[in-house]
């Protein structure tokens, strides 16, 4: 495995990995999801087109993680890259942990044969929209709906309900 | 969204000085370049210069540097100085009547995402995306 300048290597996910991503962002967000991790690795870290990138400090230690895929005409969009979730060891910041993880994600999505990387983020998450706008990202051509699931009518049949 | 034209002058006055921070700039020289009225920017000048952004630097082959940190200052800040951006404006006749709720339902919307766009942008952000244009025919 490659070592880079700072010490960092990157380096696809193992089975083992996924109790330090579980407690690097358990570390970040305050949440403990053990199985949502656990599933990610199985969904992410295994498949072709799929990346589970990890970060290592010189001594080993896990400091970053990265998932991405490419998806393929969602929202009508070509093949693309989505980079959905990105940690870094509070502690490692200002190492460039996260752009590295980011180029070396959007490396493996070039080789896929896509030439645009997506990502989304809440629209008061200043620090990591700083962050991907810094890398020379920008508002792209979709823009995210939601509602309130009671606002509909509760008599709308589901699937295989007649009405 | 159009700008005002002060906060325009600042932000080509900020992001001239800041791509040079060892280097003194007129104010003439800004203006000139930008072909923004002298006057005005001496005044949006002293406005930055209050808010820590730029020093200035008096007697002959004096002007103004870049005195802020790039990538910490983002567009935010510079534009709240001189206009009002996602800030809630006064009651209006109406506001409260339900077209006025939905409206202001809207016009939100359409402020966070101003605001949020303008907060992740810093000036040594910008001064990439300016490079990227420089780098283009």
């Amino acid at each position: 495995m490659p070592k880079l300048d700072n010490g960092l290597a990157i380096r696809n996910s193992e089975s083992s990995d996924v109790p330090s991503v579980v407690k690097l962002d358990a570390r970040i967000t305050g949440i403990n999801k053990a199985d949502y991790w656990a599933d990610m690795f199985e969904r992410y870290g295994k498949r072709e087109n799929r990346y589970f990138l990890v970060a290592e400090d010189p001594e080993g230690k896990v400091v970053g993680f990265i998932i991405g895929e490419v998806r393929a005409w969602e929202f009508g969009s070509p093949p693309s890259g989505w980079v959905f979730a990105l940690g870094v060891d509070p502690d490692a910041r200002l190492m460039r942990v996260g752009t590295i993880l980011f180029e070396s994600i959007c490396a493996c999505l070039r080789k896929s044969g896509v030439d645009t990387v997506r990502t989304m983020l809440a629209r008061d998450d200043e620090l990591n929209m700083a962050f991907f706008r810094s890398l020379g990202m920008m508002g792209g051509p979709f823009i995210q709906l939601e509602m309130g699931l009671s606002a509909l009518s509760s008599d709308a049949p589901t699937a295989g309900e007649k009405t | 969204m159009r700008l005002q034209k002060a906060t325009q002058c600042a932000l080509f006055a900020v992001l001239e000085l800041a791509q040079n921070p060892e280097q003194q700039v007129s104010a003439a020289d800004i203006a000139e370049k930008y072909s923004i009225s002298a006057n005005h920017l001496a005044k949006v000048m002293r406005d930055l210069s209050r808010a820590g952004l730029v020093d200035s630097m008096r007697g002959a082959g004096g002007g103004y540097r870049f005195s802020g940190n790039a990538k910490r200052v983002t567009l935010y800040e510079i534009v709240k100085m001189f206009e009002d951006v996602g800030q809630e404006g006064r009651q209006e006749a109406g506001d409260d009547s339900p077209i006025g709720r939905a409206l202001k339902q809207v016009t939100t919307e359409i402020d966070e995402i101003t605001v949020s766009t303008l907060k992740s942008i810093t000036l040594s952000t910008l001064m990439k995306l300016t490079q990227r244009h420089q780098s283009q025919p």
